[in-house]
């Protein structure tokens, strides 16, 4: 017997932990996996989901680094890609959408209007000025709409962030709560 | 598109045929048109589809003409090959911009007369179902009209920024 309340591991031949062993860092591990797997949701709102989806196809394959699966339910997705134009009447929508992701869950705005409402900015009446207005961005990709190269560069700051993350951390301390949509 | 010369002949048949319910013809435009006033609209509309063929409301274009008021234009085609069409205006008052509804002559004035009630604030009396199609339900003004200021906030998410 070990310490007190830990029992000690039977490595002699003829036990079957004996061959599967694994020791890591749990955040290493755990971000290892989390980063590998991203799965974006189905969810295009404009042209730029054309890009998006340019990015999950043949080309520039989003599969390689992990995240091809595009799932269509939020209840299955870590990331929201918001690819195109949020208008107002779909703003709480999307809000909806992002809450019934299950945490950890990441959103990357892609192209200039949902980074700030693009070019309707001064005369789009019925266009949300950017979508961090209604969930919380992790990730900005400028463009009009972004190149897939943009895109995955975006994706690939989600892993840059993913890693950092510690396990025993409440999970995303200080992020500044969503704004409300009624 | 069917040709100017049998656009045309059409406008002049229905001239002919209507009298004084054609408010003013103009054929020497690109796009040449007619007016009604608004309360012969029903009755030329029908003429329109029954007794020269016209079945099809292409398209329904308004404009906000400042002081003379709204103005509601319909591309009206007939399905065959050589594509006849006519071009009719009706222009209405800000005040009381009223058109007579005609989804029972052409069933895409439904959606194509919500879009105007919607964006330009054009009733169409005896609509159906004349609700908003594009914007949300409980928007509020018609933002295709010129002096329309859209509003600062909605739901509580700050709207203008420039």
């Amino acid at each position: 017997m070990g310490p007190e309340g830990y029992q000690e591991l039977n490595l002699t031949s003829d036990s079957p932990t004996r061959d599967n062993i694994l020791i890591a860092n749990v955040d290493k591990l755990i971000n290892w996996t989390r980063r590998s797997s991203v799965w974006p949701m189905t969810f295009g709102l404009a042209c730029c989901a054309i890009e998006m989806m340019a990015t999950g196809a043949a080309n520039y394959d989003i599969d390689r680094f992990g995240s091809g699966p595009f799932r269509a339910t939020p209840r299955q997705a870590d990331l929201m890609i918001v690819a195109g134009t949020v208008s107002n009447k779909m703003a709480p929508r999307v809000k909806r959408l992002y809450d019934q992701m299950p945490e950890p869950k990441y959103v990357i705005a892609m192209g200039a209007c949902t980074v700030s409402g693009g070019p309707y900015i001064k005369h789009g009446y019925h266009v949300l000025k950017g979508v961090d207005r209604v969930v919380p961005v992790d990730v900005y990709v400028p463009g009009c709409p972004p190149r897939p190269e943009a895109l995955l560069e975006g994706l690939f700051r989600i892993q840059e962030k993913i890693e950092k993350e510690r396990i025993l951390d409440k999970h995303r301390k200080g992020q500044k709560p969503a704004v409300l949509v009624e | 598109m069917a040709d100017k010369a049998a656009r045309k002949e059409l406008i002049e048949t229905v001239q002919a045929s209507l009298g004084e319910k054609i408010a003013e013809v103009d054929r020497d435009v690109i796009d040449p048109f007619v007016r009604v006033e608004a309360k012969d609209w029903p009755e030329v509309a029908l003429f329109l589809r029954d007794r020269c063929g016209l079945d099809y409301l292409a398209c329904l274009t308004s404009i906000d003409r400042g002081a003379d008021g709204l103005e509601a234009v319909y591309g009206i085609e007939r399905m065959d090959a050589e594509r006849l069409q006519i071009t009719v205006k009706i222009l209405v008052s800000k005040d009381e911009p009223n058109i007579p509804s005609v989804e029972d002559v052409w069933r895409t004035a439904d959606w194509h007369e919500r879009e105007a009630w919607d964006l330009m604030g054009i009733v169409f009396t005896g609509h159906h179902n004349l609700v908003r199609i594009l914007c949300a339900e409980d928007w509020e003004g018609h933002p295709l009209r010129k002096d329309y200021k859209s509003p600062d906030y909605y739901h509580g998410i700050r709207n203008n920024v420039v």
